[in-house]
């Protein structure tokens, strides 16, 4: 174990990203202290997104021997409120603590849900992401995302959307956001909420709702079985795993979204210690464990570390207020 | 057909395959006994195993057999303990319960696990006939029929209470619709009625409300008011494990109503076990008469028949959905649907014709897995419901272990701890006073999502023209107010005519 230990960290180097984001990080770190084991501590229950992205991280970097434990705590609460003030109140004991979270982290400290936010905590690194779609049922009269907008100009009532999360959360905002790159009026949205991801399937499928908005990996399944059209997608070039679906940018509108997830670490964590997170991650991209980890959850790698994390997250976090305080949220 | 049902036998039954439905049965089985691990943590705990296995046949056989076997075993602690570990068997307790109480555990047991196994296997005929032709009608429901078929499930509480109870139990009901409201839901981007605190931001567990509502008060009941415990089962033997000639002509057609009505209940994404429970329970009391009636929440062979199947069948007809249109009806199916992405199945209406293999043999592992069900399980009753002779007070702290583990382990939240207490607390105080705890868990339970469904119908249709617009909302509507009418009609009648009819409690 130990020795294949050292060969892989000399492979560290040829650390290469699918999603083609740029690495600096990968050679300062290599020289930085090593890490036994991570506690992940995860904000919500078990068998949620969280949680999966967790024990997904901390299965792939303990089986390639990257660490070599990693332990998990599920501490839910506050919507992740919790979680987030227990990292900070005991952050001296904390050190060798991860916490997962993800764009949510952004939107409910804009709204004050709780009092810290982002910047409160020592920014790891972003790891996966999923874009937003806009979906259809296959017998929706709406081919494109362009009939859409022209049905949504002519009586925005008429077309409801429906989603996974609360109003002002992801999906409406990024329903919001593509209607107003296409020059509609983004506060008029019927955005219609579900709490689970089949209901809001089975609601597009039966026509309750006129298109959907959802992660775009939940979308392929069922774009796949013919059951359902993809309209749009966000991100900025077509996503290898599910070309045919097209994105909002070629259909001339200038919208894209990444529904991060990423790790932080408590207020005050040592240099030293941060960096060696950063690169156990950075490691962790280039081992087949990451690689199943990943491609059975259908997730995308899109890798923020460190630095580039924090203008990822300032940066989304400057289009979600804009457009929260637009639709009267903020 | 024919060809498929041969294709799923020869695929079941290899030896493979076999060894997965046990396993998972076992597992099932073993874990859905414990208060507090429902099916959906099962499953989500078993996912990285059912991977390993590759076959996607043999993962789905494996977790769809730790899901039933869950729904089986879920049903002992409800009936031993009064602790319901999940929503599905929260009506198991009603007259399980009381059976277990009066000395008949052991019979308690052999009726649920009969009702199930028979709730079980009607659903898989019925999967398996049905599941193609069932699919659009899971699509008719929108959400205004999902809070018409709310309504006609909180209507149907006044079942629950016996004649003049029934104000103590509306009263109970909304008061559980009113702690459904607490925290954020999906409808509002806000948290409501938290108090500023931010523990309450999720509102309030199901399983925390389900163990302080009815676990917690009988370990309290039980030291407060030892002479009752002393009439319980201390004589020691389990006797007549067997179910009597008499009992099975009564719990027949229960069977035969509750895994059609159960499995339909089922097929509609989101209504699920609990609902189908509850609804047959209802369903059951009404139609039963005279001394029959008055016995269901006393110990009713057919109140506690009625929920094992209905939940059992409705287990299985949320396969319809998730197979036929890659829809999960429950967040269990949802667990299921992920695992089958991940082992690169699209389930869909494409599945039977793509991997007919799959679609088959697991609908024939299904038979299977209930037989084994039941052969697991009836030779082990009469040692698990020796469990009740454990002496009193070495079986209070077991119960209440029990209780704060159920309500901690989901969440791994220390406030669900002080909301037990709490709410248990007073929970046991309205226990003395009458007033009847199950609507109240019921009513919780269906709030939050007559609450979600009514305002998503709203939403919608700009108002409430829903109701009268779409007739099977209408339908349903107009159901309910007969569910809420009827029984008190019927004894008015009954009255007038002098005759004796259910005088209750």
């Amino acid at each position: 174990m130990f020795q294949k230990n050292k060969i892989t960290r000399r492979h560290l180097l040829g650390v290469a990203l699918a999603s083609g984001v740029g690495l600096t990080m990968a050679s300062t770190s290599a020289f930085s202290a090593d890490i036994d084991s991570i506690h992940f501590l995860i904000p919500g229950g078990a068998g949620g997104g969280w949680d999966g992205t967790a024990r997904g991280t901390g299965e792939a970097l303990s089986k390639s021997g990257i660490i070599k434990s990693a332990s998990y705590e599920n501490m839910s609460g506050g919507g992740g409120g919790k979680a987030i003030g227990y990292l900070i109140e005991n952050a001296a004991s904390n050190h060798g603590t991860l916490m997962v979270n993800s764009t949510p982290i952004v939107i409910r400290s804009l709204v004050g849900r709780f009092p810290h936010n982002f910047r409160d905590l020592t920014m790891i690194a972003g790891t996966i992401g999923d874009y937003g779609a806009i979906i259809t049922g296959k017998d929706s009269p709406y081919k494109d995302f362009k009939d859409l907008v022209a049905a949504y100009k002519k009586n925005p009532r008429e077309v409801s959307i429906g989603g996974g999360s609360v109003p002002g959360g992801m999906d409406h905002l990024v329903a919001a956001m593509a209607f107003q790159g296409a020059g509609a009026d983004p506060t008029k949205v019927k955005y219609i909420p579900f709490d689970a991801g089949g209901k809001l399937n089975a609601s597009i499928l039966s026509g309750e709702v006129a298109a959907g908005s959802t992660g775009f990996s939940e979308a392929i399944a069922l774009a796949q079985s013919g059951e359902m059209r993809i309209l749009a997608v966000t991100s900025d070039k077509r996503v290898p795993a599910f070309d045919k679906a097209p994105t909002l940018k070629e259909q001339g509108i200038d919208v894209t979204f990444v529904n991060w997830r990423g790790f932080f670490g408590a207020p005050g964590l040592p240099d030293s210690k941060a960096k060696a997170y950063r690169a156990a991650i950075a490691k962790m991209y280039d081992t087949p464990e990451w690689e199943a980890v990943r491609s059975r959850n259908g997730w995308v790698n899109i890798h923020n570390p460190g630095d580039k994390f924090v203008t990822f997250l300032e940066a989304q976090e400057t289009i979600i207020k804009d457009l929260m305080t637009k639709l009267g949220f903020l | 057909m024919l060809d498929g049902i041969l294709l799923g036998l020869d695929a079941a039954l290899s030896l493979q395959n076999l060894m997965m439905v046990i396993a998972g049965c076992l597992i099932g089985t073993i874990i859905g006994m414990l208060p507090g691990l429902g099916p959906m943590s099962i499953i989500a705990i078993m996912i990285p195993v059912a991977i390993k296995i590759g076959d996607p046949s043999a993962a789905l056989i494996l977790l769809a057999g730790v899901y039933y076997g869950a729904i089986f075993g879920g049903s002992t602690s409800s009936i031993l303990i009064n602790a319901p570990g999940i929503a599905g068997t929260v009506a198991t307790a009603f007259d399980g319960y009381p059976l277990a109480r009066k000395g008949k555990a052991g019979k308690a047991l052999t009726i649920a696990a009969v009702s199930s196994f028979a709730g079980g296997t009607v659903g898989a005929v019925l999967l398996m006939g049905f599941a193609p032709a069932l699919a659009s009608v899971a699509l008719l429901f929108h959400s205004a029929e999902y809070f018409a078929l709310m309504i006609v499930g909180l209507s149907a509480i006044s079942a629950f209470a016996g004649t003049g109870q029934v104000a103590k139990a509306l009263m109970m009901t909304v008061l559980g619709v009113m702690l459904a409201t607490l925290g954020e839901s999906a409808q509002f981007n806000a948290p409501r009625f938290t108090m500023g605190i931010m523990d309450l931001q999720s509102g309030i567990s199901f399983i925390t409300l389900a163990m302080a509502l009815f676990a917690f008060p009988e370990a309290m009941y039980l030291v407060l008011d030892p002479k009752r415990s002393n009439t319980g089962s201390a004589d020691g033997e389990i006797k007549d494990l067997r179910i009597s000639r008499k009992e099975a002509k009564q719990i027949a057609p229960v069977i035969g109503r509750q895994s059609v009505q159960g499995f339909l209940i089922g097929v509609l994404p989101g209504a699920g076990a609990t609902l189908a429970s509850f609804l047959g329970y209802a369903v059951e009391r009404n139609l039963a008469k005279g001394e029959d009636r008055a016995e269901f929440g006393k110990g009713s062979v057919k109140g506690l028949s009625a929920p094992e199947t209905a939940n059992n069948a409705a287990c299985t007809g949320s396969f319809v959905p998730l197979l036929t249109l890659g829809i999960p009806g429950s967040g269990t199916t949802a667990i299921l649907l992920g695992a089958l992405i991940a082992l690169n199945v699209t389930p869909g209406p494409r599945l039977m014709v793509d991997n007919p293999t799959i679609f088959w043999s697991v609908i024939i592992s299904m038979y299977i897995g209930n037989v084994v069900l039941l052969i697991l399980n009836l030779p082990l009753i009469p040692y698990i419901a020796k469990l009740l002779m454990v002496p009193r007070n070495y079986l209070i702290p077991f119960i209440l272990f029990f209780t704060m583990m159920g309500s901690y382990i989901g969440q791994n939240n220390s406030t669900e701890l002080l909301l037990l207490t709490g709410m248990g607390i007073i929970a046991t105080i309205m226990r003395f006073a009458g007033f009847p705890l199950a609507p109240m868990l019921i009513g919780f339970i269906l709030g939050q999502m007559l609450e979600d469904n009514f305002a998503r119908a709203m939403n919608l249709s700009d108002g409430i023209s829903f109701m009268w617009e779409r007739p099977m909302t209408t339908i349903l509507l107009i159901i309910a107010v007969l569910l809420i009418f009827l029984p008190s009609m019927r004894e008015k009648i009954a009255a007038k005519r002098g005759s004796k009819v259910a005088d209750g409690d």
